[in-house]
């Protein structure tokens, strides 16, 4: 069951033009890299990226640059506050008459899950706080995928990362819940906050319009499929992604004023070793020995979560 | 009669700054309220925005002052030491902006007073580093400051030093310049450096692949830095014409005719004045060298000041554990190559988390200048502690672990 599309009715609707140049020296298949480009498409020409540490730092080498935007790059905590400088200083600028209205531009921060959920939660949640002008592209590939795929935050329980590799003590890899982002965001009561997926390009898209018009912060969580990190060929990463929305693992959502809504419910979920069996970080579940106990809970907590969702939100057609 | 504080916010008011990111921190706090009451109440237009922390604060006051605006913060010891990280990347970025440091001793132990670790944190980042002896000084050199961040020769942060308490909360007599003569030293700010703007996209403080490249962007901000030995000179006497006061990168003391020399930064330098008059009275030839500048490091005026003396003593208000004072570690590199360097040089560390230095201190420092003899080999860092104050901790240590049989 899917709400109605307000803007974009399918794929062949969405804007053509590429504000991501090809080329460069991120990784085949990297889910991320997708998500930037959708998001940009949507939002306009004239933004500035404002990027913490992770996979998506090395889009930006000197002296090349992919991106028709413009791009500053941080440190891995704190670039939430580098998009609070740069929104303050434009509307400074502005105010005193020293900067043509025109040359406006929308802050977009990119960062990571290890940085979003991680390091730089305090800062993106200050920034969230003061109603900063914002928007904010979180993509999620359940690790610090650029420095090899140590477990974060986000790493979901029975993942196996370079950090939680399963062993004789501790079989089922990461024994931590993956933080729920959306949550601790929600408490914050943005204007606007969603999880997306390419998966769902036309999904995305609508809710990247929808939130244009919002002032204040404007919160996107995306997951993104990480080929070496999961361990999936390049071109699996689509249907991993597709998966992850059939199988309930990623519910596709969105708060208005922190009023939840769910845009996408699973008619017949999928079983999530569906989804699992595609990836080598989930391989340990399966092999040598099936790991029941694990993948009964990781089943059990997305069977959990839709119950919850049925008792309290009316998914509109 | 103006605090240090008070004299640090008259400063970025004069500057009409555009932008003030803070975080509060004890002894910085009076800054940033003084800013932003004049922010809420239209003396200042523009826009002063606490942020989340330091770290935070230094990230946003870097990408306002990229994005164009006259920027100013200030902090405090944990604080800096918290944004150093961030302190590095908008060094890198060659943003101009001036962040105040109100001197404060590193934890731990946790403490509120004055001493130079955590300034001398951020030596090796990349920025300007001015160091104040006077409440009116502190006010002079956020003006001064803001002529070297800008200037295109430059175009780094600049920091300005004071000591907590002994001028943050200290009342001093401060002249405070006119906006017309401020107006004429400092115009508004014109931004020289690539801004962000729809019409322009720009890519900043990107990655860089191999050291070559990273090689050459780090030692072009040495190369920035260095300069503003020069724009520092052009800027003072620019500073000097209109607002009257005259600062140097080096301030000379009694020095003519000196046949030993202290040198010392910040507001203790003031003591060791009042121990040289004491001295001067007694017929001994002491003089001071109070270094106003630390990065640009003034190598040539040190080594002209104190060529030819008998005995050079360099007073640390900071410690480097296992090695000891920072700032005699490079007085003396600068002198190894001098021929006719002082045929003396010795290191005493005084005046940690604030503790008094003494004219009794004073006292013992050129003594021991006196006794020195050449080729003497490494000697110190000596700690200036005095038997009372021996004494003092003593007494809190019986307190703090009572031996058997002892009361508390």
């Amino acid at each position: 069951m899917k709400v109605a599309r307000e803007f974009f009715r399918n794929v062949k609707e969405l804007p053509r033009d590429e504000l991501l140049a090809p080329g460069s020296p991120l990784c085949a298949g990297c889910g991320a890299l997708a998500a930037l480009r959708l998001m940009l498409k949507v939002i306009d020409e004239h933004v500035v990226v404002v990027n913490a540490a992770g996979c998506l730092t090395l889009l930006a080498v000197y002296p090349y640059t992919p991106l028709r935007a413009s791009w500053l790059y941080t440190t891995m905590g704190s670039a939430a506050a580098g998009a609070q400088g740069i929104r303050d200083a434009l509307d400074v600028l502005i105010a005193r008459g020293r900067l043509p209205a025109a040359e406006d531009l929308k802050v977009i921060v990119l960062a990571g899950d290890g940085s979003t959920l991680d390091i730089g939660l305090s800062s993106l949640s200050g920034a969230i706080h003061r109603s900063l002008d914002f928007w904010y592209l979180c993509y999620d590939n359940e690790a610090y995928g650029n420095t090899g795929f140590q477990m974060s935050s986000a790493s979901p329980f029975g993942s196996q990362t370079a950090t939680t590799r399963p062993a004789a003590g501790r079989p089922a890899g990461t024994l931590q819940h993956k933080k729920d982002i959306f949550a601790i965001w929600l408490a914050h009561k943005p204007p606007y906050m969603a999880t997306v997926s390419t998966a769902d390009p036309v999904d995305f898209a609508d809710k990247v319009r929808r939130a244009g018009p919002l002032r204040g912060p404007k919160l996107f969580t995306a997951l993104t499929a990480c080929p070496p990190g999961w361990g999936h060929d390049p071109d699996q990463g689509a249907h991993i992604l597709k998966l992850a929305l059939t199988t309930g693992l990623w519910p596709l959502k969105e708060a208005v004023h922190g009023r939840v809504r769910h845009t996408y419910v699973p008619d017949h979920r999928r079983p999530v070793e569906e989804y699992l069996a595609t990836q080598r970080r989930f391989e340990h579940l399966f092999r040598p020995v099936r790991q029941e106990e694990v993948l009964r809970a990781i089943q059990e907590e997305v069977d959990r979560y839709w119950e919850d969702v049925a008792r309290h939100e009316i998914c509109k057609e | 009669m103006l605090t240090g504080n008070a004299a640090a916010a008259w400063g970025a008011r004069l500057a009409d700054v555009d932008y003030v990111p803070a975080f509060p921190i004890t002894p910085q706090t009076e800054i940033i309220e003084q800013l932003a009451a004049w922010f809420a109440d239209g003396t200042l237009s523009g826009r002063f925005v606490t942020l989340d922390s330091e770290h935070s604060m230094i990230t946003a006051a870097g990408a306002a002052a990229a994005t164009g605006c006259r920027v100013f913060t200030a902090t405090s010891s944990q604080g800096l030491v918290y944004g150093l990280e961030a302190l590095y990347s908008v060094a890198g970025w060659r943003v101009p902006l001036v962040l105040v440091n109100v001197s404060r001793g590193l934890s731990a132990p946790i403490t509120l007073e004055p001493d130079h670790n955590d300034i001398l944190a951020t030596r090796d980042c990349g920025c300007v580093q001015m160091h104040a002896e006077t409440c009116q000084e502190v006010l002079d050199s956020v003006l001064i400051g803001y002529r070297i961040a800008e200037d295109p020769r430059v175009l780094l942060p600049v920091l300005v030093n004071m000591d907590g308490f002994s001028l943050s909360f200290t009342r001093e007599p401060v002249t405070v310049p006119s906006p017309e003569q401020v107006q004429r030293f400092l115009p508004h700010y014109q931004p020289r450096h690539a801004e962000f703007r729809a019409s322009r996209p720009m890519a900043q403080g990107v990655a860089v692949l191999g050291g070559a490249v990273y090689s050459h962007f780090r030692y072009q901000a040495h190369l920035a830095v260095q300069s503003a030995l020069a724009v520092h000179a052009e800027a003072a006497a620019a500073f000097a014409e209109t607002c009257g006061r005259t600062y140097d990168a080096v301030e000379r003391f009694q020095l003519d005719d000196a046949e030993f020399v202290l040198v010392m930064i910040g507001s203790f330098a003031t003591r060791a004045r009042a121990a040289i008059e004491r001295f001067r009275s007694e017929g001994q030839r002491v003089g001071l060298l109070r270094l106003r500048l630390v990065r640009p490091w003034p190598a040539a005026a040190i080594a002209g000041a104190l060529a030819g003396r008998r005995a050079v003593a360099v007073i640390d208000q900071n410690l480097s554990p296992g090695q000891g004072g920072i700032l005699f570690q490079e007085v003396a590199g600068t002198l190894v190559s001098q021929s006719d360097r002082p045929a003396v040089l010795r290191s005493f560390v005084g005046g940690l988390g604030g503790k008094e230095i003494s004219l009794g201190e004073f006292r013992h420092v050129v003594a021991s200048l006196e006794r020195a003899r050449p080729g003497e080999g490494p000697e110190g860092p000596e700690l200036l502690f005095t038997a009372a104050d021996r004494q003092q901790v003593q007494a809190l240590g019986k307190i703090a672990s009572p031996q058997k049989g002892e009361t508390p």
